[in-house]
């Protein structure tokens, strides 16, 4: 099977001041179509650069980021973000103008369809009662299902989610991963998801990356559901690198 | 410490206590219009009050004889002419102001040179009172509207520009990225992103524009009407004091401050509450 994004020897690096700080170093995987494939790692490892990087928002320093046989060159509407921040809704549209300013601003539908794609999309992560409501008024948990909503309405290539619970509460976030997963049982996207918590990596995830710390390399791929234990030990103990 | 059993209750989901409407008193109450309005009651019996125990209409006049040379100049037609002149030559210097900072911050979003450039014009004109300009604008523009709106752009264009471009470069990371992501033009994301993104502070810029724009414009009448006769707020003021009319030297200042007042709360109060207050990002 032809792989939906091929990450090729990725190196990435940020210039600080007169340094150059390594975030990652020659990192390759393939993402299937379909895949919940989670980046995994621990703090500062470079999940966060990996996934702006094949967002098109950070030049690889060396090696290639090919999406659909193209090689990514900028930010574009194939690849939708999904941010840890609760500030990434435009605080001046409602739910729905937030989803509509995507299918519209990106060009993929005109206002009328939009509207019906935004509705469908507002029922799948249960906002309807606050369809019309500003992204201030609602919860953190809220605001994350809206930003979800949106993304998901783009239905783009591959969903890129960065530590998308991480702000919420124990509880909501359990919640937020199993509405996570009824909705990939509803259209089978392909999602690229970054997390620092191996329980959230098992839970989301059908094939897990782990990640080296700092400059973050590649130190396995396992399949998932599997056990805490042994991503525990491919983590952080250094016998099976 | 004494065994205490587990308490369990029975509830019934109470839907109808989570939204409820606020009673009238509670409205009013929150109502800032509302004590607004008392506030300024109070301060019109206090000038009242002592503006009669002082019992000198010469320098002090009442506010009831402030009002009746109020309603007497009002309908004899000359406050209403006078802040008509004004008010148009106020339009024409503000507009004028807006268009030149929008093309300011405009440049300086787009380069470098173009916010540096904005950096040094503000810094050297921000602090330079604009009347201080008069004099000289008399000497470019001769005796006319030319030199009132030179001095008026000058009040306006680099607070606007200042606040604007601040606000911009306010926007925050995340929504830079998410409209980067949708694929918007440079146009298409200025105006859907950073413009929208920065309104408290174009919002604050355009109200402190407006009132240094309003002050120079009176002082600019009444220095510049000694010597043309215009018929403008501040040059009715003028005249009404030399001809010892200080009832209406105060219902002309009144006349100043209701408009104040109408421009801030009608205005840019309705302007906020519609904008940066319905989204919550001013409070
Ligand atoms: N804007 C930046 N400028 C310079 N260095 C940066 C920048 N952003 C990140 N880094 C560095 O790159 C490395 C990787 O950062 P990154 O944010 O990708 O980590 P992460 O894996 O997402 O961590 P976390 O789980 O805490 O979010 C860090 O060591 C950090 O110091
Ligand atoms: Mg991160």
């Amino acid at each position: 099977m032809q792989p939906l994004l091929k990450v090729d020897g990725v190196t990435l690096q940020y210039r600080v001041g007169e340094k150059l700080v390594t975030a990652t170093y020659r990192v390759s995987f393939d993402v299937l179509k379909s895949d919940r494939f989670v980046l995994l790692g621990p703090s500062g490892c470079g999940k966060s650069t990996l996934l702006k990087a094949v967002g098109g928002y950070h030049a690889p320093a060396e090696g290639r980021i090919v999406l659909n046989g193209k090689a990514v060159s900028g930010p574009g509407p194939d690849r939708i973000f999904v941010f840890q921040e609760f500030d990434q809704l435009l605080p001046w549209k409602t739910v729905t103008e937030n989803i509509v300013f995507a299918l519209t601003a990106s060009g993929k539908l005109a206002r009328v369809q939009a509207l019906e794609r935004a509705a469908s999309y507002v029922e799948k992560v249960n906002l309807t009662e606050f369809a019309h409501a500003y992204p201030h008024t609602l919860s953190g948990g809220m605001k994350q299902r809206a930003a979800i909503a949106r993304a998901m309405a783009m239905e783009p290539d591959i969903l890129l989610m960065d530590e998308p619970f991480a702000a919420l509460d124990a509880l909501t976030r359990v919640r937020m991963q199993e509405e996570l997963l009824q909705l990939w049982e509803d259209t089978k996207f392909t999602v690229l998801f970054v997390t620092h918590s191996i329980p959230e990596a098992i839970r989301v995830g059908n094939r897990i990356a782990l990640l080296s710390p700092h400059p973050g390399q590649l130190k396995a791929e396992v399949n998932s559901p599997t056990d805490e234990a042994r991503v525990q030990e491919l983590l952080f103990g250094g016998a099976h690198a | 410490m004494p065994e205490r059993p587990e308490i369990f209750h029975d509830i019934a989901p109470r839907t109808d206590v989570v939204a409820q409407p606020l009673s009238t008193w509670q409205r009013i109450y929150a109502s800032a219009a509302a004590r607004k309005a008392v506030l300024l009651v109070v301060l019109a019996l206090v000038w009242e009050v002592y503006a009669r125990r002082l019992n000198n209409p010469l320098l002090f006049p009442s506010f009831s004889s402030t009002v009746s040379a109020l309603f007497e100049s009002l309908s004899s037609g000359e406050i209403p002419r006078a802040a008509g002149y004004t008010l148009l030559l106020l339009i024409k210097g503000y507009s004028a102001g807006l268009l030149l900072a929008g093309l300011l911050t405009a440049l300086a979003a787009a380069t470098r040179w173009g916010s540096d450039l904005l950096e040094i014009l503000t810094s050297m004109f921000n602090p330079l009172p604009s009347i201080a300009l008069l004099p000289l604008a008399l000497i470019w523009f001769g005796l006319g509207d030319g030199s009132i709106i030179f001095v008026l752009v000058h009040a306006v264009v680099w607070v606007v520009a200042l606040n604007t471009f601040a606000g911009f470069r306010a926007v925050s990371p995340t929504l830079r990225m998410v409209g980067q992501n949708y694929g918007l033009s440079r146009p298409g994301y200025i105006a859907r992103i950073l413009i929208p993104g920065a309104f408290p502070s174009i919002l604050t810029g355009l109200k402190v524009g407006w009132a240094f724009c309003w002050r120079t414009l009176i002082a600019a009448e009444l220095v510049f009407g000694v010597s043309s006769g215009s018929g403008g707020l501040g040059w009715f003021i003028f005249e009404r004091k030399n001809q010892l009319l200080i009832p209406d030297v105060f219902a002309g200042l009144l006349t100043v401050i209701v408009f104040g007042l109408l421009v801030e709360n009608l205005i840019f109060g309705t302007i906020e509450r519609r904008t940066v207050r319905r989204w919550g990002m001013q409070n």
